[in-house]
This record gives structure tokens, sequence and C-alpha cells, in this order.
């Protein structure tokens, strides 16, 4: 929609640009921004002119995702099997409730930096160890776990003016098998919980709870857990919540059925 | 930017959406659904890639190729999947297909392969979206894009008279974007409106300080209750305005519901409309609130309409309470005497009409000094007399017209937007627009009235029923439109079509400080369906009885009288009968193989349910209807009714051009509007057909009459010996008739003179009694006051599978059969089931309008409020019964409400028969179904 209250919009082209006046918001794709009315947004800082849309191997194997790589971009990488943990990136793609149309503008950063517990970029890179690139409005830089990044159901870690640069994931990660599990109340909907899990070569197995919780719920094991075990703590995880999209105890019971069935498939 | 080829000149404005800037370029093609990503009405090609230009910053298309709907193929030319929506009858209102064509357009085979996950960016609430997944499968792969009900596919020819599967005229503009609603032409020098919504669920406004406002650049004026007139009126509009309670104003003092407008802001842009009302101070002082129902009626309850009176049609203000009947028999010797009974309390939700197009209206005082308004309603005559009178005009000095309607059902037989667009532009003295956001649909329309149903009733051994009572409590929310009608009809024909010696009836409508409740498709009936077709649900259990028997051993029957409790309908007939039909068709369909397999470990069962519905609303409903013949053949159909996709005016085409003998590409029907017709009580109660199809069948079986005399006349022979064709009125190929020269083989006529074979339309009009010639046309019209009402009836059944754990419910097999009469139109009857039975889908598995502890409203927009996407809706085998029904016209009833109501039900009934455990509250979700079971 249009946001009626922006007077100005610039594009940045140097970090020095990233500073905000007040009022000021960055703009990434702009499909959350769009979406919702934005009466205190008088000013738009577009990112869109830097660039920083990598999406690469390093020369350690690890995989760097510029901030700006679309979700379809992303998607569509996935889909062309890189390495053994690649199904993770579309099928998180494809848990958006947002439409093709829609993942092809929105982007990785954009997705992570807003924190829904839905936000499914947080769900993927918190599933694969992912690191957020965090420049910091003060100049600094910093490196930051995204699954420590949501703070709740739409925040985040990031102060005000600081900007996700790039997620990367590590080789290792990407080397291990995946499992993905989702429910909403309706079929596309928005996820009422998403469980992603890990299991790595050496045998060490990583669930992840979000969309279900208000922030992400990482239950690691050195090797993959029996059903039970997996179940009972999805069900003594914190953080689940209610909203018009799902309430408290299903989103808790369904984690625990999603999680008994990621461990099933990691077996 | 270049749009569909055209270059186009101009910077958007900073935070300006794509969409804006392409409809204010004239690419009017791209529509207004819901604002925020998520219906796709929107969708364009940027540089070939398909996006929601709602949610695209137009700056972003700067310097790049836009394509809408209108430019995927050159000129008036289709695309394939254009041409394929058109084919398969892919819309209805058409609001949502410019989006879904521009979409379809660009699939590749992959996301093919999966259409329900890839389409879940579009939504349509009018089809159920079956013909729009054919269309786009047929369209993308042609024929191996396992078309099944492709016409042109199958080589039939396109249908033209009743019966045929006719195409709306409108059809190839629609799927371009090109056909005009309501904000698609827009008068020079539009003002635009924003409106300031109390924060309060009751409270009365103290002062209000538009200073600030209106110190702003741009702003026109700021409206509150001291500009409106202090005359009470109901948004609801009915054929009698003394149906509905007078307790609403324009701008009001007292705040009712969270949300309700307390200040009106009228601007040079939106922009500056809304930037303005964000600056308004409104000083409230706070009231209790009461946001349910039944403590609203309880002793103590702080009373919200203080002021009204049985005078108002308020029945007793002091408890809240709106309409309330008490009538019938006492059950309880008879349920003591029964083999078996149930009871149970069954609560349905608010639903929001989620119509794709938005209420909204555009009003002027046009150059002849009328107050001119454009509008988005189901009731144009209504709105206009309405209008009048709130405003103190006369009748004459106010035009009401639509132009094609985004989807209606029910929410736009209200004055929501006409009011205020009229005020203000009296105030401002130019023309103002009020075009609603999605939002404001959520938070100040109408919603779905919430019932709570108690049911008791009792059965004999052999399943016939011995007593029904029912207890039904409304929920109308701050104001009363609808609230009586709905009530009374809800408990209606629900009741009438059980044949059961003892019935009781207790219902009220009750004030809550909540969302006002308004009409919406069913009219109540769906509410208290369900409830009554759960507990014959469970009696048929407990006796061991098949649940279609059960209503077979219990429907009324021709001869029965239709008794709702303490009194039977007496306007009611059996002009036909086909509930026989339905539930044998419904039976047998529903025994063949599953559409989808059943998950291993999730239990599975069937359910059913069954609906009645009068094909009229009571107390008459009114339809003038004209037809002019030009002297080139050309037809012209007037009448007042309005078109939001019911298909209405694509069967008064078919009527004209069966009666009167022309092709159906000469008939023209114009609608919608004040100027045409003297007057028309509008579109809804299923009356496109049964009442304004009905006046057109008059009007034209006038004129064929008229120009069989007068056509004989130019002949020299009697009317029977005529009959008309395209060109004109022709002697029929009789025994003792010549025809021409050629044609003299009957020896009995073979000396007598030749006459003249045909008399051409210019000399039938000239032979034209005075009174069918106007303006050099032939011309009849017909007046139409339906008071007698006939019934139509609807079965629909499911299979389904449930998964205990987490709730999930799916869909196996769903079929449905109609009792409609002859149906007119094949193609678009079966597309008005379908819609119905896909929008009761979402009433029973996914919608509810939310509100908060505080009365506001949780979930205002798509995002949280689940409308059913593609991949929501089955697959449902739609069968018609065979029945001609006498109130007509040519045998036709209803069909477009009603298939809706008996969907809930049966889901419920199959979910109890799957699960063992019964629901008692829609939406069955599969939070609350993994509860019930848990």
């Amino acid at each position: 929609m249009d946001l009626t209250a922006v007077e100005t919009m610039r594009e940045a082209r140097s970090r020095a640009d990233l500073a905000l006046a007040p009022g000021e918001a960055f703009l990434a794709g702009g499909t959350w921004l769009y979406s919702e009315a934005q009466p205190d947004v008088t000013g738009l800082v577009d990112l869109s002119s830097l660039g920083w849309d990598e999406l690469e191997r390093t020369a350690a194997g690890d995989l760097r995702i510029g901030a700006m790589t679309a979700v379809a971009a992303l998607e569509a990488y996935g889909r062309t099997e890189p390495f053994p943990a690649s199904a993770l990136l579309w099928q998180c793609a494809d848990s958006l409730l947002a439409s093709f149309k829609v993942r092809s503008a929105a982007t990785v950063g954009g997705n992570i930096a807003k924190g829904y517990a839905a936000g499914s970029m947080i769900a993927l890179a918190a599933t694969l160890d992912g690191e957020a690139v965090v420049w910091r409005a003060d100049g600094s830089d910093a490196w930051v776990p995204v699954a420590e990044l949501p703070t709740g159901n739409g925040s985040s870690a990031l102060g005000r003016g600081d900007v996700l640069r790039e997620v990367a994931i590590p080789a290792a990660c990407l080397a291990a098998r995946t499992a993905h599990r989702r429910i909403a109340l309706a079929e596309h909907g928005r996820s009422g919980a998403l469980v992603t899990g890990r299991r790595d070569a050496d045998g060490a197995c990583v669930v992840v709870i979000t969309a279900a919780t208000l922030t992400p719920v990482v239950l690691r094991y050195g090797d993959v857990p029996t059903a039970d075990v997996v179940a009972a703590d999805a069900l003594a995880a914190p953080g689940y919540y209610a909203d018009p999209l799902g309430s408290k105890d299903w989103r808790r019971q369904v984690s625990a059925v999603l999680a008994a069935e990621v461990v099933e498939e990691l077996r | 930017m270049r749009i569909d080829g055209r270059a186009v000149d101009g910077a958007p404005e900073p935070g300006q959406c794509l969409r804006t800037f392409l409809r204010e370029a004239g690419a009017t093609e791209v529509k207004k659904g819901c604002d925020s990503g998520d219906c796709g009405a929107c969708s364009v090609l940027v540089d070939g890639a398909p996006v929601h230009s709602c949610i695209t910053p137009a700056q972003r298309a700067v310097g790049r190729d836009v394509t809408t709907a209108g430019g995927l193929a050159p000129g008036d030319a289709l695309a394939p999947v254009q041409e394929a929506l058109v084919d398969h009858f892919g819309f209805q209102c058409g609001f949502c297909s410019p989006g879904m064509a521009v979409t379809a357009s660009t699939l590749t085979p992959e996301q093919l392969a999966d259409l329900p996950r890839t389409m879940r960016g579009n939504l349509c609430r009018c089809t159920g979206y079956r013909p729009i997944a054919t269309a786009i499968r047929h369209g993308l792969c042609g024929d191996d894009g396992e078309c099944g009900g492709c016409v042109r596919a199958a080589g039939a020819p396109a249908g033209e008279g009743v019966g045929a599967s006719a195409s709306p005229a409108p059809a190839r503009r629609i799927v371009q974007g090109r056909e005009r609603f309501t904000f698609d032409e827009v008068p020079a020098g539009l003002a635009h409106v924003a409106v300031v919504g109390s924060p309060h669920a009751h409270a009365r406004v103290v002062t209000i300080d538009a200073s600030a406002a209106l110190a702003m650049d741009g702003v026109l004026a700021v409206l509150t209750h001291e500009d409106a007139p202090d005359v009470r009126f109901s948004t609801a509009r009915h054929e009698h305005r003394e149906d509905d309670p007078d307790d609403t104003r324009i701008l009001d003092t007292v705040m009712r519901f969270v949300g309700q407008r307390v200040a009106v802001v009228v601007a040079e842009s939106a922009r500056i409309a809304q930037r303005a009302a964000a600056l308004i101070a409104v000083d409230y002082e706070v009231l209790p609130a009461v946001l349910d129902p039944e403590q609203a009626r309880s002793p103590g309850a702080h009373v919200i309409h203080p002021e009204r009176s049985a005078a108002d049609r308020v029945a007793d203000a002091s408890r809240n309470v709106v309409a309330a009947t008490h009538e019938g028999d006492d059950v309880e010797q008879a349920l003591g005497a029964s083999a078996v009974t149930t009871a149970g309390t069954w609560r349905t939700s608010r639903v929001s009409h989620a119509q794709l197009e938005t209420h909204g209206s555009i009003a002027w005082v046009a150059d002849d000094g009328r107050l001119t308004v454009r509008t988005s309603s189901q009731v144009p005559f209504l709105v206009r007399d309405e209008l009048a009178r709130i405003l103190g005009r006369s009748r004459e000095s106010v035009r009401v017209f639509t132009t094609r309607v985004g989807g209606g059902f029910g929410g736009k037989q209200e004055m929501f937007t006409e009011d205020i667009a009229a005020l203000a532009a009296l105030a401002v003295g130019r023309p103002v627009a009020y075009e609603m956001t999605r939002e404001e649909e959520f938070v100040r329309t109408a919603v779905r009235h919430p019932f709570r149903v108690s049911v008791r009733a009792g059965a004999d051994a052999d399943g016939r029923l011995t007593a029904l009572a029912v207890d039904a409590l409304s929920d109308t929310g701050a104001y009363g439109n609808h609230a009586i009608g709905v009530l009374f009809h809800g408990c209606s024909e629900s009741m009438a079509v059980y044949d059961v010696p003892v019935k009781r009836l207790d219902a009220e409508a009750v004030y809550t400080n909540t969302v006002p409740s308004g009409a919406f498709r069913g009219y109540g009936l769906g509410q208290v369906i369900f409830a009554i077709e759960s507990a014959l649900d469970d009696l048929a259990l407990q006796l061991g009885i098949d649940p279609f028997e059960m209503r077979r051993i219990n429907a009324a029957r021709p001869g029965d009288p239709l008794v709702v409790a303490g009194h039977a309908e007496d306007d009611l007939v059996f002009g036909s009968y086909g509930l026989d039909q339905c539930l044998d068709l419904a039976q047998a369909s529903l025994a063949e193989p599953d559409d989808v397999p059943a998950p291993p470990g999730w239990l599975v069962g069937e359910g059913m349910a069954t609906s009645m519905i009068a094909t009229v609303p009571p107390r008459g409903h009114l339809a003038d209807a004209s037809v002019a013949l030009s002297p080139d053949g050309q037809v012209t159909v007037s009448v007042g009714t309005a078109e939001f996709g019911n298909g209405s005016v694509t069967v008064h085409s078919q009527i004209a051009a069966e009666v009167l003998g022309v092709r159906r590409s000469s008939v023209t029907v114009i609608h919608g509007d004040t100027d045409l017709a003297s007057h028309d009580t509008g579109a809804f109660g299923s009356t496109g057909i049964t009442v304004a199809g009905k006046a057109v069948h008059a009007a034209c079986e006038t004129l064929r009459d008229a120009l069989l005399r007068a056509g004989a006349q130019a002949l020299g022979l009697a009317a029977e010996q005529c009959e008309l064709t395209p060109e004109g009125v022709r002697a029929l190929r009789r025994e003792g008739m010549a025809h021409d020269d050629a044609d003299t083989d009957d020896p009995a006529t073979a000396d007598a003179t030749p006459l003249p074979r045909l008399a051409a339309w210019p000399d039938v009009i000239a032979a034209l009694e005075p009174a069918h010639r106007r303006d050099g046309h032939a011309w009849a019209d017909s007046g139409l006051d339906q008071r007698v009402r006939s019934v139509a009836f609807n079965v629909q059944a499911f299979r389904v599978a449930v998964r205990p754990e987490t709730g999930e419910v799916r869909i196996l097999r769903s079929v449905h059969a109609a009792d409609a009469g002859v149906v007119m139109n094949p193609e678009q009857c079966r597309g008005q089931v379908e819609g119905g039975v896909a929008q009761g889908i979402g009433s029973a598995l996914y919608e509810e309008v939310l509100i908060d502890g505080d009365g506001a409203i949780a979930n205002p927009a798509f995002r949280q409020y689940r409308v059913p996407q593609m991949a929501d809706v089955p697959l449902t085998h739609v069968m018609f019964a065979d029945t001609s029904d006498e109130l007509g016209p040519m045998g036709a009833k209803s069909m477009s409400e009603s298939p809706y109501n008996p969907v809930a039900p049966a889901l419920a009934n199959a979910i109890r028969r799957a699960t063992g455990v019964r629901p008692f509250e829609l939406p069955m979700t599969r939070d609350r179904v993994w509860r019930l079971l848990a």
C-alpha cells in the first residue's frame, strides 16, 4: 500500500549512507514494509543500490548469502542441489505464507531482520548454524548466530540503524542431512509450527522449532534422539504463543508431533 | 516506465506503491483488492516477472516494462490463458481475474505441477477455483491440461438461449481487466476521504479538535456529527425501510464499537487525507462496554441504545434486544415420550464477506443538478431512496448507479460509504471518493451474525421426529442492520423443512459493543441449519438410521404445511419439489471413490446435511424491466438489478434471446442504474432470476406478443400464423399457407397470391400499437411484485479424513445436489454452487473475525483472516434435480445463496462420524479439532 507518511527516499551507496535520520527506515525487498500502514516512517533508505545479493561458496566451503539475496534466488539455488543440506533452502523458502511473486522480491536479510516467529529464513539459518554479520550503527561489526537474533514475534536484537549485511553457513552444516515439517491452520497459511532438523556426519543432531514459539527453540543432541525424547523436549520448550494463526496449546502439541517426525526422518 | 508498451512519464511519489502509480497513469486493469500482497488482484509483470504491484515500490519499476492483463496480448486479443478463463467460466465477479491471468501466464511446468501451491498468492472469493485451475491448465497446456469441461475443446457450439451455458457478455474485457469497476473511471477534480475511527468500544464524544488537520495544505473539510443530519436510519437496505431499526447516524455523538467513524477528512488526495486524519484529536468519555450477547441481555448490562423504542423497531432497548420471538408448543411431553432425544448448543463465528472489491462510492453533483453516486452496491434503488431521505432531498434529485460490482455476498445490501461520499461532496462542492481499505472492510462494515443455537429434538423408533425446539441468540453487534430479518429468516426454512408434530422457537437478536453484523449469504439460515442438521445426525446415529433416510422420513413434502413453530409460512408454496431427487443424487455420488486418498492412519467418516430456502424474500420484492427492439434488430433490456458475479445479466440476455427469437449477440442488458427503471428492490435474496429475470421475461413476452400482432397485421395474417426471427416477423410454414414462389408444392395454395414471407423490423415497428412504440423502437415493460414464494433445496455430503494428533481435516470427496428448477445456464449455476460450497468450507474450517478483550478486531487483514486459497477447496461433484417450478420464470428457481447453507453441518457430521466426537463450534479449525479429540 502507499506509505503515505513517507516524504523522502534515498539510495544507500556506502556505509555512511546507512546512518538513519529520525523517521527513516531501511527498505530491502519492501514486501513487508509496503504491506502495512507505516504512519511513523517518513523516509526510506533503499538498500538495493548496495548490491549485497551474494550467493556463493567461500574458499573454506561456507555458503555466503548477501542480505539482499531474494528468497526466490536462494530457493532456486537450493533446487540445483549443490550440497546435501540444499533441500532445506527451498523447503524453508516455500514455508513462507508469501506467494512465489512475493518471494522473488522479499530478501533473506529482510526476513531475518524482521524477526517474525514464522520467518523461515531464521529457521533455515538457525538449523544450519548460520551466523549473521551485523553492521552496527556505531560503525562496528558483529557476528551473531541467527538463532539469537529474534527477541520476540516481530522484534530482533538489531538496534536502530544496525544493518544485517550477510549470513554465513558453515561448510560442515551444508554437508549434513536435513528434515523439514510444517503445519498451519490452512494448508499454505502462515506457519503455526515449523520444525527443521539436521544430522551431521558424526551423528550430532539439531532440531529447531520456529513459528510456534516467540523465538527459535534450538534442541541439540549428541546423537539422533528417539521420537519420545524429542517430543518431550518440544513439549517442555518455552515460548509457545497464541495469535489468530494458532492457539498456544495446539502449537505446542503439533511442534512435538512434527519434531518426532523430523527425528524419525533423520534416523 | 512503459505500461503495456505505452511510455509513461512522471516520477512516483516517495513511498508510493506501483499499483497506485499504474492506476493513476490510467492502467485500471490493475485492481486493488487487499493492498497487502495477499490477494493478487494487482499482479503485473515487471520486465516479464510477476509481482504484487501493491507491495512493489513504484520507484523500482521506473525505466522498466510493466505488463498488465490488458497487455498480455496485442490489441484486443487474449493470451491463451485468458481465452481459457473465458471458455471455462473462470470468473464470476471478475475482480480477481486480471491478476489471475497475469500470474498464470508466466507459470513454468514445475509450477503447474502443484498449481494450488503456486497460486496461493491469488484469491478468488466467487468460484471455488475449480474452473480457474482448469482454465490455467488448459490455457498453458491445451488439451493436454486434463481439461474436462472446456466448451470449445469439446467441440460444442457456444450456447445462446435458456438452458445453454452462455458466456457472460463482458467476459473478454473482464479477463483483460478492461471491464470497469467502481473506481476504474473517476470524475475530474476528485477529492478523497479518510475516516477517523473510535478506539473505544463504547464512548461519548466530548470534543473533536480538527484545527491541525484543517491547517494542512490540501485539506478541504473535516466532517463530524455537527455536519451530519440528525436523522437516524439503518445501513441495511430492504424494500420496506421499516424492516430495520432506525439506530444509526452518518456521524454520531456516541461510539458503540471500536472503529466506528467519528470524523471524516476530505482532501485533495488520499495521501493528504490520511495524514490529516492522524492529526485529529478526539476527547472521549469512555462508557462501560458489553461484548458478549448473553451478558448484553442479562440484568444489569449497560444499555447500548437507551433512546430507541418499538417506534424505531427495537423490541426491548432496555435489555439490548432488537428482535425476539417466542412461539410454538411446549415440547417437554413429546420429548419425554420419544424413543431417542438429543440436545446441544452450537456456535458460529463472525465471518467477513471478503469480496475482493472493497466497498466504495464516488459522489458528485452532476450538470443536471442531481446528486449522483457511482457505487459498489447490490441495491442502488434502495440506496437512492434512503440517501434522499437522510439528506432531505427528493428522490428525483438523486441518481445512484453501479458499474460492474466486484462481489457482494450480502455485504453490499448495506449503505456503508454512499452517505459519507454524498455528505462530503455536498460539503466541498466537488466530486468525492470514499474507497474503503481492506482493514476498513473488517473494522467498519459488517460481518455474518454469530449465533448461539440450542436445539432439543426427539424421534420415535422409526426415525420420525417427535419434537423440535430451537433457542437462538444472534449477536447483531453495535447496530441492528439486518438483525430482525436474519433472525427470523434464519429460523424459518431451517425449521419448516421438517414436518414435526411439536415445534418450539425462542429467538432473540441482541446488541453488543462490537462490529455490526449484517446480511451475509444465507441470511441466518446457515447458522441455524448447522445446529438442526447436527442434532438430526445425532438422532440418526442413536437410531442406527442412515442420515439420508432420516431426511426422507421427516422432510416436508408437497401437501404438507410449511410450519416454522407457531405459524405456517402462508406465502410459501411448493412450486416444485426436488429434495427427494437431491437426496438420491447426493447419496449415490457419495458412494463413488475418493478424489483424494486418505493418508494412512487418519480416521475416515461421511456426513451430510440438507437445506431449504425460499426462492424470494418475504413480503414483496419488486423489479421493473423494459425491453426495446431497434429497427435493425438490436435488443436492449433495461433492468434495475446489479451484477456482482451472480450471472443474472447473462441469464437475462438468454431469456430475451429465447423469447424474442433473436441471437444473444444482438441483446444488450443495461442494469444497475436508478435512471434505467422505475424501481428494483435489488440483487439480494437470490432474486436475480426469480424476480428480476421474471420481470425481464414478462417484458419480453409482452413485446413478443405485440411484435407478432404488428407483424401479422403487416403480413395480413393472424398472430398465431407468425413467428419472430432475428430479421423480423415471418409467416409460419404450415399447411394452407404460401411462403414464396419457390415454395408452392402445396396444391391447395398453389394458385393463391403469394403472401410476403417476412415483415422486416422497420415495417413491424411501424405497425405497432402506439403503446409499444418509443423513440422509433419497439418497446414493452413489466412491473413485478413477487409475493408468492417457492422453495429450493440443497444437499451436501462429504467424506473426510481426520488426523487426531494435529486436527487436520482432509476432504476426500465432496458432492452437492441442488434443486434449482429449470437450470437456465448450467455452467453459471454450477459456478454458483461451487462458489457457495467453497465459501461454506471457509466458514466451516478456516474463517473467523476475532474480537479482542477490548472489542477491537484482532485479525483485520487477509494475512490473518484465512480466506480459502486454491489448495483449501476440493473438487465438488455438482448435480441438479430435474424439476420445473410453477412460479418460474421458465421453471427456474434461485440458486446463489443456498449452496452455502448445508456445508458446515455436512462437514461437522462427517468429522463426528470419523472421530466419534461431535463439533459444536465453527470454524472447526485444526486447533479446535485437535482439542476435541485430545
